[in-house]
């Protein structure tokens, strides 16, 4: 901070573009869930230089959507697509494995341009899809259960190739909401990635989770939840239209024991994490007694005082003798 | 301007120095007004003399040193600088260590310091007394649940020229805070912010300017901790509600349970 008291004497210097880029890029990624917009409205206000603004812009809003795995309404009223880096192709196209279709997005805008049906080679073989859909179907049907407004997708993101029982594969469960209610100066996401590695061969499935949640509330103020979970488990190799349920019924069983620990987060919150920083009332219970405090310490005052004088007076006497 | 403060509402508050510091090089112009204007964590320094820690802000800044509230002398050193006069450094003193015994009372740890000078206009003066507490366990954290939680409290407070035994007192407030637990059911658990708040008294003095400064300060910190505690926690526990239905407890409110009562509506409207 003590760099800049200077400044009013003289002259600014003004910042190189690429340091006004990268300053505008931190911005926009640091954007709240479902506030980019706002975000990039005031940006673009600050930066006054629409040039260096669509060069931050570019940039920072796919990883932006990638980061915050958006989903984007495909064109053809085939449902949602996720953009995330489990279906990324490149980084304009991503994957929507339920309807076997490749969306083309438009990152800036945050919506999806076009789609076009997958090729073979983007697709996983028929025995990999199998449990693919099947696990696809049973998270479906949770997070329409228990998501207002989720959105989810399962990917295969290792082992797509295999034709028969000889190898193990990996499939990628995401799950992503936000709501964003500026009325109600309030927004916040949810996401969930289940990494799911299945081996046919040692008949083991092992789960491995990650779960965040942003919140943000900002009527007159600004307080932001930021959470991160994990939790690995696992479980036995199954039938295609076995595996589904058994694998989403994991998730949903940590899910639902996450949220219900993050209640119990909040509820013990005012009268013990809270305790830390701030008492409600001080270690006497009572409210604090300014006007004892003031004699108090006009008392330590003027026994110092006292002290003092004696100190000097003794002095003297040792000087005078 | 406007958008420059539109954005400090909306990044995330551990990141408010980042922050501030890149829209003060991306508006030179406005540097002296965006430091006015947001309040960042304080910062601490030393006073050697006493072997005591104090805090830093605009209002015990000269140049680039600061006045240490314990001795009055600047840190780094400076021949110069700014003191208050003799009779508002009294003051200072006193409410130094009356406002320690606060602290510790309410915190538990923490550092505090009190400035005052005499403003610009008439014949009141004004002060700013300031809180920085670490919670964490490996600081001043009592209780050992949090690995990262800090508390900073500003609050700037104008008094005016005393009346016929009166006075009035405008107090601007901020509170900063971030705390983080973690543990094996819930994860990382973080939550940060800031809220800004005023209030202002006219009071009589008969007590003396500190014990009104002081009551004042305190009915703030406990509006400002419950509102932080009750409002603005609470309202991001809802948005984690409105992205994820608790399973299996249907309430009135619930989305479910929404869904099943407008059902039932319009199936008890359709057999009429």
């Amino acid at each position: 901070m003590e760099n800049y008291h200077d400044e009013d004497e003289d002259e600014p210097v003004e910042l190189e573009d690429e340091q006004k880029v990268s300053h505008a890029k931190w911005f926009l990624q640091n954007a709240p869930s479902e506030e980019m917009n706002h975000v990039a409205k005031d940006v673009r206000e600050v930066l006054r230089n629409d040039r260096l603004y669509e060069l931050a812009a570019a940039e920072a809003f796919q990883e932006y959507n990638l980061k915050e795995m958006i989903s984007m309404e495909m064109p053809n009223g085939t449902g949602q697509v996720i953009v995330s880096r489990y279906g990324e192709i490149d980084a304009y196209h991503y994957l929507d494995p339920r309807t076997a279709q490749v969306a083309v997005v438009d990152h800036v805008k945050q919506i999806c341009v076009s789609v076009r049906p997958a090729t073979d080679e983007e697709l996983p073989s028929d025995y990999v899809e199998h449990y693919r859909s099947s696990v696809d179907t049973e998270l479906l049907k949770y997070v329409e259960e228990a998501y207002p407004r989720g959105s989810c997708s399962v990917y295969c993101t290792s082992g797509k190739d295999y034709f028969a029982n000889d190898g193990e594969f990996e499939l990628t469960a995401v799950i992503s909401t936000a709501s964003f209610s500026p009325k109600n100066f309030r927004g916040g996401r949810w996401r969930s990635v289940w990494t799911i590695q299945l081996n046919p061969n040692d008949d083991s499935v092992n789960i491995k989770g990650h779960i965040q949640i942003y919140a943000h509330y900002f009527e007159e103020g600004n307080v932001q939840l930021s959470t991160s979970y994990e939790c690995t488990e696992s479980t036995v190799f199954q039938e295609p239209h076995e595996i589904g349920v058994s694998i989403v019924s994991t998730i949903r069983q940590y899910e639902s024991d996450y949220v219900a620990a993050i209640e119990d987060k909040y509820n013990t919150l005012s009268d013990t994490t809270f305790k830390e920083l701030r008492r409600k009332l001080p270690v006497t219970r009572t409210q604090f007694s300014w006007d004892n405090a003031l004699q108090l310490s006009l008392s330590r005052e003027a026994a110092r005082q006292v002290a003092f004088n004696q100190r000097a007076y003794s002095r003297n006497r040792v000087d005078e003798a | 301007m406007e958008a420059a403060m539109d954005l400090m509402r909306r990044m995330p508050p551990v990141e408010a120095e980042h922050a501030l510091q890149s829209l003060v090089q991306l508006l030179p112009h406005h540097s002296q007004d965006l430091l006015s204007r947001v309040d960042q964590p304080l910062k601490v320094a030393k006073d050697v003399e006493v072997n005591k820690e104090f805090l830093l802000c605009d209002y015990n800044r000269d140049g680039d040193s600061y006045r240490s509230p314990w001795t009055s002398a600047y840190y780094p050193p400076l021949e110069d600088g700014a003191q208050p006069s003799e009779d508002l450094r009294r003051m200072e003193v006193e409410a130094n260590s009356v406002f320690s015994i606060y602290r510790d009372q309410y915190y538990e740890g923490g550092i505090s310091s009190v400035y005052m000078w005499e403003t610009e206009s008439g014949d009141g003066f004004a002060a700013c007394f300031l809180i920085k507490k670490d919670g964490s366990s490996s600081a001043d954290g009592r209780r050992g649940l949090l690995q990262h939680g800090l508390w900073d409290a500003i609050h700037v407070i104008e008094v005016g020229e005393e009346s016929e035994g009166e006075a009035h007192y405008c107090l601007t407030s901020t509170v900063m805070l971030a705390l983080t637990s973690v543990d094996k059911s819930s994860g990382k658990f973080s939550l940060s912010g800031s809220i800004t708040r005023q209030m202002e008294s006219t009071m009589e003095v008969v007590n003396g300017h500190m014990t009104n400064m002081g009551k004042m300060i305190e009915e703030m910190e406990s509006k400002l901790r419950n509102g932080l505690d009750q409002v603005y926690f609470g309202k991001t526990k809802e948005v984690v509600s409105t992205l994820r239905e608790p399973l299996g407890m249907l309430t009135a409110s619930s989305f479910t349970g929404q869904a099943i009562q407008s059902s039932i509506i319009s199936d008890m409207l359709s057999r009429r």
